[in-house]
C-alpha cells in the first residue's frame, strides 16, 4: 500500500478514522480543462463520536459499544459464526458458489482497482480500493472457515480479528456501490462487489447490524406498512388520486389510475419514493398508458404498490419476503405481467435476482417498463412532437438494468425518438459509471454519509455529467440528465445540489417518461418544468 | 534415480488432473446460486451482444425462443483463453508481463503434447515416422518447447519483478506469493539451463519422453536436467492446489455466474433443485430471521417479521 493503511491498522484501538478525506486528495472536477473546485471546498463533517473504532469521516452503522472485552469477545464470535454461515449450504445456498469462487481465484493484481469510481475519486485512498475488503474476508476465510494454519497463512497471508477490525469491516461494506464495474473488469471473474454483498448479510442476518434506511425504515417498514415510504394502501390511492388530479390539470388531459383491477395486461408498480418525491413521474405513467389505450392496474396490496427490495442490498431472507409479496400482489389480480416502473434496483430484484425464488404460479412473466415504453413509441400510439425536447439530453444509465440487467437499448431508442439533442456520456451502457447513489446509498443520510456521497461515490458521475455538457455550460441554455431510477434519481439530484450545478449551468435531472409526456403533441406544452425541485 | 524422475513425473501429472477435477467437482456441486450475470453475455443475440444487451430488451421476453449463441461465446472464450483479452484490454502494463507468461506455458504443455505423441510412435511404431510428418513432429515439439520456455521465463520474471516493486501490490502479496512466482523462475530455468548444459549424448526431450513410456530405467539424465524435471514435476502437483488453478475457477465465474442468464422457466430441473434448497434449515442468529424457530428456508420466506410489529 502507497500511503493509506494497511490491514493492520483495520484492527487498531484508535478513535481517529483510518482516514481523512480532504480536497487535495479528491480527484479533480474539470470544466473546459480547467480544475474547478466548485462545491468541493466543503470540508467533511468531523465523525460522529458514538463509534469506537472510525474507518473514515462518516458513518452510516449504528454499531454497538461494548463496554468490557468480554462483550467485545461475544460480538466477535458472532462475527465469526456468521462468518462460517456465509460458508455453508445451508445457510448461503444463494450465492455460495460466486463466493467461493471469488474468494478462492483472486490474483490480487489490482485490475479491478481503475474499474472503481470510489477508488478513483478519493484520489486512490486505499480502504477504498476494490480488493481491500475483500482481502480481509479472503485471510478471515482462510484462518477461520478453511481451518487456517502456518501453510494457509504463508500462503494467504493473516490479519488480526478483535472487534475494531469487525467495526470497521461492517462500515467499510457500506462504501461500495454494488455496481460490480470491478467484476466486469476483472480478467479471471473475480467480484469485489459480491463480497460487499456478502459481509452486508453476514452482519444483518447473524448480527442483526444494517442501516436503519434500509432495514428498519426500509424492508421492514415495508413488510408492516406495505412500502418503505410508511405509506398503507389507503394513503398511497389518496396519494395518487391527487397526482392524477394534478396532472390531469397540469397536461389537460384526463388521467385515471386504475386500481386492482382483475385481469388487467399490466400491473405497474411503482418505486413508491417517486409518488412521494417526484409525482410528475407517475403521474406521466398515467398520462401515457391511458393515452395509449393500454390495460393496466396499480395493487394496493401489502407491498404491491412499491416496487422498492432494499434486501437485494443487505439481506437475503428480507429480499426473498419482499419479492414473494411483489409475486403474490400480481397472482391475486391475475394480471398477465408485472412491469417495474423508473428503479433500476427494482428491475433487477424482481425480474432477475428473484427468478430463482418464484416458482410455481409465483413465477408470473415480469418485464420492465422500458420496452413497454419503447413499443408505445414505435407504434405510433402517441403523437410526439421532438421539438419540443429541443435542449441537450444526456441518459444515465443505471447500473441494475444495464450492465446487471443489459437493458441498454429501449431507452436510447425512445429517446433518439423525442430528443433532437440527446448525446451519450463516455463511458456509457454497460460500462457506464454508478450514479454514487447505488445498493441504497441514495436513502441514507445519516452523519456526513449525504457529504461523502457527494464529495466521494457521486463524483465521477458528476464529471461525466459535466463532460457531456461542455459544450452548453452556460446557463442560459437548459439541460436535461434523464435518469430512469429512483435512487439515481434521488442521487443526481442530490450531486446538483451540493456542488450548485443547477445554479450555475442550469442543468435539471428527471425521468424518462416526463420526456416523453413532454413531447406529446396533445399535452399542454412545458411538462418539464425548469425549476428546481 | 531415473525410475524416481518417472515415478515424479506420473505422479504430478495424476495429481495435477485429480486435484483440478476435484476443485472443478466442488464448484460443480455447489448449489445453484441466484442469478448475478454481468453483461455483455456472449450467447445472446449477436446484434445485442455488440452492445451489451440481454433478452430483457425484448418485449415479452419470456415468450421469445431461448437463444444460445455458441458462436458468440467462442469469439469471446478463445481469444481470452489464448491472449489473455480482458486482461489486455483492462490492465495493458500487467497483460505485457502475464500474456507471455501464460501464453509459454501453454507453448510448453502443447509441446509436451507433441513429445508424448512422438513418443507413442517410437514405441509402439519402433520409431518415429520419416519424412515430412515426422521432421515437422520434431521442429513442432522442439520450437514449441524452446519458445514457451523462453516466454514463460521472462513472464514469470517479469510478474515477479511487479509484485516485488509495484507499491499498490506489495501489502497484498503473501510470502506464499513470491515463491508461486520464485517457483516458476527457478524451474523453467533450471529445465532450461539443465537442458542447454547437457553433455553431447546424453537424451534429449524426445529419448527421456520415451524412456518414460517405455519405463526405461537404464537411461541417464543429466543431473542438471533431471533435477529441473523434479522441481517441474512438483510445480505441476503444486498448482492445482493453489489459487493458481484459476483455469479452473475461471470457467466457473464465466459460465456459471457471469454468463449465466438462464430463467428459471427455461430449465425444469432448477425447480426441484430449489425446492430442496427451501427444505434447508438456516441457523443465522438475527432476531428478524429466527422468526420461526428451527424453521426452513420456506417458513423463513413465507413469514413476516412486520407483522409482529403491526
Amino acid at each position: 500500500m502507497k500511503d493509506g493503511p494497511g490491514f493492520s491498522d483495520m484492527s487498531r484501538r484508535s478513535s481517529e478514522p483510518l482516514l481523512r478525506l480532504d480536497d487535495t486528495q479528491l480527484s479533480p472536477l474539470l470544466i473546459d480543462g480547467a480544475t474547478a473546485r466548485r462545491g468541493a471546498a466543503k470540508p467533511l463533517l468531523p465523525q460522529a463520536q458514538a463509534n469506537q473504532y472510525p474507518l473514515d469521516d462518516s458513518r452510516v452503522l449504528a454499531l454497538p459499544t461494548p463496554q468490557t472485552p468480554e462483550e467485545e469477545e461475544i460480538l466477535v464470535r458472532s462475527f465469526l459464526s456468521g462468518l462460517e454461515k456465509l460458508f455453508s449450504r445451508e445457510n448461503n445456498w444463494t450465492f455460495l458458489q460466486p463466493l467461493l469462487l471469488t474468494m478462492e481465484h483472486c490474483a490480487r493484481c489490482q485490475t479491478c482497482s481503475d474499474a472503481c469510481h470510489i477508488f478513483e475519486a478519493s484520489g486512490g485512498a486505499e480502504i477504498y480500493r476494490p480488493t481491500y475488503r475483500s482481502e480481509i474476508l479472503r485471510r478471515l476465510y482462510f484462518e477461520h472457515v478453511k481451518g487456517g494454519g502456518l501453510l494457509s497463512r504463508w500462503q494467504h497471508g493473516s490479519v488480526d480479528l478483535n472487534w475494531p477490525m469487525v467495526a470497521r469491516l461492517a462500515e467499510l461494506a457500506y462504501r461500495c456501490n454494488l455496481c460490480r464495474r470491478c467484476a466486469q473488469a476483472c480478467p479471471i471473474g473475480v467480484d469485489n462487489g459480491l463480497v460487499a454483498h456478502e459481509i452486508r448479510k453476514l452482519f444483518s442476518q447473524e448480527m442483526g447490524i444494517a442501516p436503519k434506511e434500509l432495514h428498519a425504515s426500509g424492508s421492514m417498514l415495508q413488510l408492516k406498512a406495505g412500502s418503505s415510504t410508511g405509506m398503507p394502501p389507503a394513503v398511497v390511492k389518496d396519494n395518487v388520486q391527487f397526482i392524477d388530479e394534478e396532472m390531469a390539470e397540469k397536461a389537460g388531459l384526463p388521467v385515471e389510475t386504475p386500481w386492482d383491477v382483475e385481469g388487467a395486461d399490466i400491473l405497474l408498480v411503482h418505486n413508491a419514493g417517486e409518488i412521494l418525491a417526484w409525482p410528475e413521474n407517475p403521474g406521466a405513467f398515467g398520462i401515457i398508458l391511458n393515452q395509449a389505450g393500454v390495460s393496466w392496474t396499480m395493487s394496493s396490496d401489502l407491498a404491491g404498490y412499491d416496487s422498492v427490495n432494499y434486501g437485494l442490498w443487505y439481506d437475503d431472507a428480507q429480499f426473498a419476503r419482499v419479492a414473494v409479496r411483489h409475486a403474490e400482489a400480481a397472482r391475486k389480480l391475475k394480471v398477465k405481467k408485472i412491469v417495474i416502473g423508473e428503479c433500476g434496483h427494482a428491475h433487477k430484484s424482481l425480474l432477475v435476482i428473484a427468478d430463482r425464488l418464484l416458482t410455481g404460479d409465483l413465477n408470473i412473466p415480469r418485464e420492465s417498463f422500458l420496452t413497454v415504453l419503447r413499443d408505445i413509441v414505435a407504434s405510433g400510439r402517441l403523437e410526439l412532437d421532438p421539438s419540443r425536447n429541443a435542449f441537450p439530453v444526456t441518459l444515465h444509465d443505471p447500473c441494475n438494468m444495464v450492465r446487471l440487467m443489459g437493458i441498454v437499448e429501449p431507452q436510447r431508442e425512445i429517446l433518439r425518438a423525442i430528443c433532437p439533442q440527446f448525446r451519450e456520456m463516455h463511458p456509457h451502457g454497460v460500462d457506464n459509471y454508478c450514479c454514487g447513489g447505488g445498493s441504497g446509498f441514495a436513502i441514507m443520510s445519516g452523519n456526513t454519509f449525504p457529504d461523502w456521497r457527494s464529495q466521494i461515490s457521486g463524483r465521477k458521475k458528476l464529471q461525466q455529467i459535466l463532460d457531456v455538457f461542455s459544450d452548453c455550460l452556460d446557463p442560459a441554455q437548459p439541460k436535461y440528465v434523464c435518469a430512469p431510477c429512483s435512487n439515481c434519481k434521488g442521487q443526481i439530484r442530490d450531486l446538483l445540489a451540493y456542488h450548485d450545478v443547477w445554479k450555475a449551468n442550469r442543468i435539471q435531472y428527471g425521468g424518462l417518461v416526463e420526456l416523453v409526456v413532454n413531447a406529446m403533441a396533445d399535452v399542454k406544452p412545458g411538462f418539464i418544468e425548469w425549476e428546481w425541485h | 534415480m531415473t525410475t524416481l524422475l518417472y515415478l515424479s513425473i506420473c505422479a504430478a501429472g495424476i495429481t495435477f488432473v485429480a486435484a483440478s477435477a476435484a476443485r472443478a467437482v466442488r464448484y460443480a456441486r455447489s448449489p445453484l446460486h441466484l442469478r448475478w450475470e454481468l453483461y455483455p453475455v456472449p450467447h445472446e443475440e449477436p446484434q445485442r451482444v455488440a452492445h451489451g444487451g440481454s433478452y430483457f430488451e425484448g418485449s415479452e421476453w419470456w415468450t421469445a425462443p431461448r437463444h444460445f449463441n455458441l458462436a458468440g461465446e467462442l469469439r469471446v472464450m478463445i481469444p481470452e483463453m489464448l491472449f489473455l483479452e480482458a486482461l489486455r484490454k483492462s490492465n495493458r502494463a500487467l497483460w505485457y508481463r502475464s500474456f507471455p507468461f501464460h501464453f509459454g506455458l501453454y507453448l510448453l504443455a502443447g509441446s509436451a503434447g507433441l513429445l508424448l505423441l512422438a513418443a507413442f510412435a517410437v514405441v509402439l511404431g519402433g520409431g518415429l515416422p520419416g519424412g515430412p510428418f515426422g521432421s515437422v513432429l520434431r521442429w513442432l515439439a522442439a520450437t514449441t518447447g524452446i519458445v514457451g520456455l523462453v516466454l514463460s521465463f521472462c513472464g514469470a520474471c517479469a510478474l515477479l519483478q511487479r509484485r516485488l516493486s509495484e507499491p499498490s501490490l506489495r501489502s497484498y502479496t503473501t510470502v506464499g506469493d513470491i515463491f508461486n512466482l520464485a517457483f516458476f523462475v527457478a524451474v523453467l530455468g533450471l529445465i532450461g539451463v539443465g537442458y542447454a548444459v547437457r553433455p553431447d549424448g546424453s537424451p534429449g526431450a524426445l529419448v527421456i519422453a520415451t524412456g518414460l513410456l517405455s519405463w526405461d530405467s537404464t537411461l541417464h539424465v543429466p543431473g542438471a536436467l533431471a533435477a529441473g524435471l523434479f522441481a517441474g514435476a512438483a510445480l505441476t502437483a503444486y498448482i492445482p492446489l493453489t489459487h493458481m488453478s484459476h483455469f479452473v475457477g475461471k470457467y466457473f465465474t464465466y459460465h456459471a455466474v457471469r454468463w449465466d442468464d438462464t430463467p428459471l422457466a427455461a430449465d425444469p430441473r432448477m425447480t426441484a433443485k430449489l425446492a430442496e434448497y427451501l427444505t434447508y434449515r438456516p441457523t443465522w442468529s438475527a432476531a428478524h430471521i429466527r422468526t420461526n424457530e428451527s424453521g426452513t428456508w420456506a417458513d423463513v420466506v413465507s413469514s413476516n417479521p412486520g407483522e409482529a410489529h403491526r
